[in-house]
């Protein structure tokens, strides 16, 4: 981590945002999109990020998302979101490190990213995520059930991601979409059927029932954790 | 996420070996267009596009500006079941641009994304499932009539035909190409099949129907047998239609839902229906775009011939289907007239644009014909103030000449191009004298 650079979005950063983060010393550059700050990432890594999610949430998460390919280590990521938004952060543990309530108090802004800059890198991430027959590689994109590859779109390699790390959960349509689509999509609630019926036809019959689907509510993946 | 799913691609291209790329793309009348990559093409390709040179595909540019960019939609990347295991291939359906990055006008699913959009902002996203129906022959010899396969009919259990069989392996591979099928059966006709799709959004859908026919080709041919969408190959049996069944939904749910209603239908699918039934005859060219496709459209084949809707009446154009229980999911109306030799990415766009123009300027919705319309005489329709469909290719690029809504909706580049061709396809087809003249008119004038 030699070029020292943290990546904050927005482009505009609020104001005191700015003040903090000159004050303490830092050395940052502001992006407007996630593509933008992708073909911006220095040759070794950003050193950190501090993403504004309290204007466009959607944005944000878009941010974090391009932050965390699997590629190249972590760069910590601090969130700056408002108590309205508490609840977005459920199921997305994996797109920030630490979070900050706005409007934040400077010192603690600074107290929070100093912790956070101490770790040289976060922890290693698992690569390999299995339920039973059910593999996942989640470094190198392939899954397979019972030794055979299965053929995945990308957005059905996310959702069976989001569920195999999930276990025994139920997840609602709405909160699959937005946990596992973002706002890119197109078909309503519908979608996730949609891709459930597809994932389920790709895993035959044999392990179908991997995906259970919780009358009027949504769908788990595996055994509850409660029978 | 773009550049997440480009990683994806790009290593499963990697980790499974896959040796080409296909890019995919379909011409005005609904042809697939193909071109193959390397996968060391396959990066910059996905960064930039590919350029190639469209002035040989029908419909897209003139000579002055014949380089155009395919750019891929990484989300339609999936591998193909049919290439050889030793040396696997992919797909990924891609969008054409002008060199300068913008949408060209001569692309089918641009027009659809454009009119996508439009609905979504308007917060409606629109789902299709169509039932398509299809002919399994020997293989045509010139100049000869098609040969059946079998002399089943509806719902019929054929147990021995190859053609069973066939039916059986396209849905396998169309599932793993991530193509989910609700029903298949043997239609009415002899060897007439129908597989009926399960919803999605219309983009998928209109690149799942360019899959299917690709696919139900390719099954079929591999046991030496001829598959055809072509509308009405048999003369006195059902010809093949595409029906679909649609609905919108928006952030509460189904939107052509309510439980007030005695049919359940909202007033925004009331309005969609009246947009769809008022412009039905502006739009038919496109959704029944050859000479062939009204040799369907006739009475007594369970195709429909009049611009009406009924609740479970299927000879009229527009079906509402009775859902099983009361599922609000489910309700969705039936649009009957297209065929499976249709553009799909154009039918939708216009179908959709005609069901909006319902919706955006309060349509209201004509009264229910319930009786058989089959039967009826054309004054008692009259009476009732039912419009036929347009009876020839020819009358209806008439109407669509002169319609506004198709003109906005296909962009001036597709709407002109289309009429030229199409006028000179029944230019064509008005030079040939039929067996039907000679047998008529040799001996007796």
């Amino acid at each position: 981590m030699t070029s020292d650079l943290i990546a904050v979005f927005p482009e505009s950063p609020p104001p005191e945002l700015v003040r903090t983060l000159d004050l303490a010393g830092y050395r940052w550059k502001s992006f407007a999109s996630a593509d933008d700050v992708t073909k911006a990432e220095p040759s070794d890594g950003w050193t950190g990020a501090v993403v504004c999610a309290d204007h466009d949430i959607d944005a944000a998460w878009n941010f974090c998302r391009a932050l965390r390919k699997r590629d190249t280590a972590n760069a910590p990521l601090l969130l700056l979101v408002s108590g309205a938004q508490l609840d977005d952060l459920t199921l997305r543990d994996e797109l920030f490190d630490d979070f900050c309530l706005v409007p934040f108090h400077p010192r603690e802004l600074e107290a929070r990213l100093r912790h956070l800059l101490s770790y040289t890198q976060s922890a290693p991430r698992p690569d390999v995520v299995d339920y039973g027959q059910l593999v996942l590689n989640l470094e190198t994109y392939q899954a397979s059930v019972d030794g055979r590859p299965l053929d995945l779109t990308y957005m059905e390699y996310e959702l069976l991601k989001f569920l195999v790390t999930n276990p025994g959960k139920v997840f609602s349509r709405e909160m699959l979409l937005s946990r596992v689509w973002g706002y890119e999509y197109y078909g309503g609630a519908r979608t996730v059927d949609v891709h459930i019926r597809r994932l389920r036809a790709k895993l035959g019959e044999e392990h179908a029932n991997l995906i259970q689907t919780v009358r009027s509510v949504g769908y788990r993946f595996g055994q509850s954790r409660w029978t | 996420m773009l550049e997440q799913q480009r990683d994806y691609v790009l290593r499963t291209v990697e980790e499974r070996g896959v040796r080409l790329i296909r890019l995919w793309f379909t011409d005005v009348l609904g042809n697939l267009k193909s071109f193959a990559i390397s996968p060391a093409e396959l990066e910059n390709a996905l960064e930039d596009g590919m350029t190639f040179d469209g002035s040989s595909i029908d419909g897209f540019s003139r000579i002055q500006e014949s380089d155009v960019l395919a750019i891929p939609d990484a989300n339609t990347f999936v591998t193909l079941p049919w290439a050889d295991a030793k040396a696997p291939e992919a797909r990924v359906f891609c969008d054409i641009h002008h060199l300068d990055g913008s949408p060209f006008g001569g692309d089918p699913r641009q027009v659809l994304r454009r009119n996508l959009q439009r609905a979504h902002a308007m917060g409606l996203d629109f789902l299709i499932a169509p039932d398509i129906e299809f002919f399994y022959f020997a293989p045509p010899e010139p100049g000869q009539p098609p040969r059946v396969l079998d002399e089943a009919s509806f719902f019929d259990l054929t147990t021995t035909d190859v053609t069973g069989g066939l039916r059986k392996e396209t849905i396998r591979t169309l599932e793993t190409m991530s193509i989910p099928v609700e029903y298949s059966f043997h239609e009415d006709a002899p060897s007439q099949h129908e597989i009926d799709l399960r919803h999605t959004d219309a983009l998928t859908m209109a690149d799942s129907v360019m899959t299917f026919r690709l696919v139900v080709k390719e099954v079929a041919a591999t046991q030496g047998v001829h598959a055809t969408f072509m509308p009405k190959p048999l003369e006195g049996v059902q010809g093949s239609g595409m029906h679909l069944h649609m609905s919108l939904s928006n952030a509460n749910g189904n939107a052509f839902y309510s439980a007030d209603d005695p049919y359940n239908l909202s007033e925004t699918a009331k309005r969609f229906m009246a947009g769809l039934l008022f412009h039905a005859s502006e739009i038919t060219a496109i959704t029944n775009q050859t000479v062939n496709s009204y040799k369907r459209l006739v009475p007594g084949f369970e195709a429909p011939v009049h611009v009406s809707w009924a609740r479970n009446n299927r000879s009229g154009l527009i079906r509402v289907p009775v859902p099983k229980r009361a599922n609000p999911l489910a309700t969705r109306i039936e649009y009957r007239s297209p065929d499976p030799a249709c553009n799909p990415y154009l039918a939708f766009s216009v179908i959709l644009a005609a069901g909006l123009r319902g919706i955006e300027q309060g349509y209201e919705l004509p009264a229910e014909a319930d009786s058989n319309l089959f039967e009826m005489g054309d004054d008692a329709l009259g009476k009732l103030g039912i419009e036929q469909l347009p009876q020839s290719l020819a009358e209806a690029l008439r109407v669509m000449e002169s319609s506004s809504l198709v003109y906005e909706t296909l962009g001036e580049h597709i709407f002109e191009w289309f009429l030229r061709n199409k006028r000179s396809e029944w230019r064509g087809y008005k030079t040939q004298v039929t067996p039907f003249e000679l047998q008529r008119y040799l001996r007796s004038t």
